[in-house]
């Protein structure tokens, strides 16, 4: 079995849910990564869209904005921000990618403020496209290392809509029918959310993981489907095109 | 439309599209001359203390970093700013703490690059009213200007802290009673938008991605073009598709080749990583961000002396380079 870094499993276990043909909203680092994967993968005719105007891109490397030329490299489409967020708000984006400095328990996330927002400890960069994203998106993907600290129940701010505060609260405040957090994706676990209290729910193990490993990594309760997976471990072709293809610079893979 | 509750993040500009019509009318020039000019010029004539200022592109991405420069050069104060996924063009500013209230979409950060220590320190000072968006709200709040009304209507934000800290309102739509944030107009006092190439009326063409810059030309009182190149109207006049911002939006037209350096200029020149590096590394300690800030901007003439310093025309044509080798890749 080929060895690989936590980085690379949260990549390929992200790249694995993306079907062939469905349209993703990227940022740049791990989910990136994943989009290309899954592009140079098992999923070539994935439609891979970036807030700043990128349009179904083939990335030729990993983009360092989501606005640099290597977004638009062989695009279908060079457009501004208002026609990929009107892409997402009619419907069209099934996935986007997310993370954030905080989540809790219904997929909420926060990269706005850490501490009080009249006087913050932390001034993180705010929303970017992450609300429009979280809001318009058919399935809201997080990929994130976890720990007590960013999955936790006391969110310091909320900037991007998961399912507010569960049940069908997501629904009535308005937010489009039938959207929301699909899978979380950790460096120990895959989590998905409960269909009724909407809430944070262990799907699949990482080899080597047990369940009360990933909850004493997270600062609230977090439920636990009938039937646990074991995440399969990367493949080493996947990992050969990871490695080679997709981040030859180790932008992402090498931290 | 029934208003059903209200952000508490305060207006920073005026929406009311009938004061804009009257600047438009009474205060625009419109006539077709030319306005080749300098930056230095540009900058002293149309930023102002206390306007609120807009900047295009998207963040290190076909920004116009010479006006960056120049208003922290020329001690601009108690502006107001467009935070519309704002990176480079943030951290300069903030470094010259020109602006002190800003809507916030995206700023502080440097996307993969991580955060700017000093804008961070002067977000976090107190010294800022900020209100709260997201990218799409801020795209539309300038296109609501650039359609020259007070407001456009979307279905993001609700339920959220960025929507409670918004100058939005949430309200219920007349003709299907569902709930819509609606995004209160942006009409810039002044913009800067860099450019491919403009002729001297201000005709410009832009490749590439837009992000929302064609929207932010209408809606912006003043208009300040920077262009890798100028070209001739007839050149415009060939080929009129091409044309994305028209002359009579356009207030300056400034000549900056590299213009978005160290930024990236899709099919021109690829980002300076390195000297992104720089800025960042120099900004954890405010003494040595006071040496860079001396070195770069304060002590340089002009942007042409500031991409002398930094390598100049050898370093230039590596970030050509860098860019069209890839691009070339496609042919």
């Amino acid at each position: 079995m080929a060895a690989y870094t936590v980085t690379e499993m949260m990549i390929c276990a992200a790249a694995r849910i993306l079907e062939d043909g469905a349209t993703v909203a990227v940022g740049t680092g791990v989910p990136c990564a994943a989009a290309m994967l899954a592009q140079k993968t098992h999923a070539p005719n994935l439609v891979i869209l970036f807030e700043a105007g990128g349009v179904s891109p083939i990335l030729p490397e990993m983009p360092i904005s989501v606005g640099d030329s290597r977004t638009i490299f062989k695009a279908a489409m060079a457009s501004g921000m208002a026609e990929v967020m009107e892409t997402c708000q009619r419907g069209m984006v099934d996935y986007c990618f997310l993370g954030g400095a905080q989540i809790d328990m219904f997929g909420n996330l926060n990269s706005t403020i850490i501490g009080p927002y009249e006087k913050p400890t932390v001034r993180l960069p705010g929303s970017g496209g992450a609300n429009d994203f979280a809001s318009f998106a058919w399935r809201t993907m997080v990929i994130t290392p976890q720990d007590k600290r960013r999955f936790t129940n006391t969110m310091d701010f909320v900037t991007s809509p998961g399912f507010l505060k569960g049940g069908r609260s997501r629904e009535e405040a308005g937010l489009p029918r039938g959207t929301g957090p699909y899978r979380v994706i950790t460096n120990m676990a895959i989590m998905d959310f409960e269909p009724e209290s909407r809430r944070m729910r262990v799907v699949s193990l990482h080899p080597g993981v047990t369940f009360d490993d990933v909850q004493a990594s997270c600062g609230f309760e977090l439920l636990r489907a009938g039937s646990l997976d074991v995440t399969p471990s990367p493949d080493a072709p996947t990992l050969g095109i990871l490695r080679d293809e997709v981040d030859k610079y180790r932008y992402v893979i090498g931290k | 439309m029934e208003s059903t509750r209200r952000g508490m993040g305060e207006l920073l500009t005026d929406p009311d599209p009938d004061k804009a019509r009257e600047f438009f009318r009474t205060q625009k020039k419109r006539a077709a001359v030319p306005k080749v000019t300098t930056v230095k010029e540009a900058v002293s004539r149309f930023v102002h203390d206390r306007d609120y200022l807009a900047i295009g592109g998207f963040g290190a991405n076909r920004v116009p970093v010479a006006v960056c420069h120049e208003i922290v050069r020329q001690r601009r104060r108690n502006l107001g700013f467009l935070g519309h996924t704002s990176t480079h063009d943030f951290q300069i500013l903030a470094a010259g703490e020109v602006f002190d209230r800003c809507d916030v979409a995206y700023v502080v950060g440097l996307e993969a690059r991580g955060l700017s220590p000093n804008a961070r320190r002067y977000l976090e000072s107190g010294r800022v009213k900020c209100t709260e968006n997201s990218n799409y709200g801020l795209a539309l709040r300038i296109k609501a200007a650039a359609m020259g009304v007070p407001f456009l209507p979307g279905r993001s934000m609700m339920g959220t802290g960025t929507f409670d800290r918004s100058p939005c309102i949430q309200s219920t739509c007349p003709f299907t009673g569902q709930t819509l944030t609606l995004h209160p107009a942006i009409y810039p006092d002044v913009a800067a938008i860099h450019v491919h190439e403009a002729d001297p009326l201000g005709n410009c063409r832009v490749r590439g991605i837009s992000v929302a810059d064609f929207e932010l030309a209408r809606a912006s009182k003043r208009l300040i073009i920077t262009c890798e190149r100028l070209v001739s109207t007839d050149v415009i006049r060939q080929d009129p598709t091409a044309t994305v911002i028209p002359f009579y939006l356009v207030d300056a037209v400034c000549e900056v080749p590299y213009g978005s350096y160290p930024g990236c200029m899709a099919y021109e020149y690829f980002s300076d990583e390195e000297h992104l590096r720089e800025w960042l590394n120099a900004e954890k300690d405010p003494e040595r961000l006071k040496a860079f800030l001396d070195r770069n901007i304060f002590g340089v003439a002009d942007f042409n002396e500031y991409l002398a310093l930094n390598g100049g025309v050898a370093r230039m044509a590596h970030l050509r380079r860098k860019e069209l080798l890839v691009q070339a890749a496609q042919e």
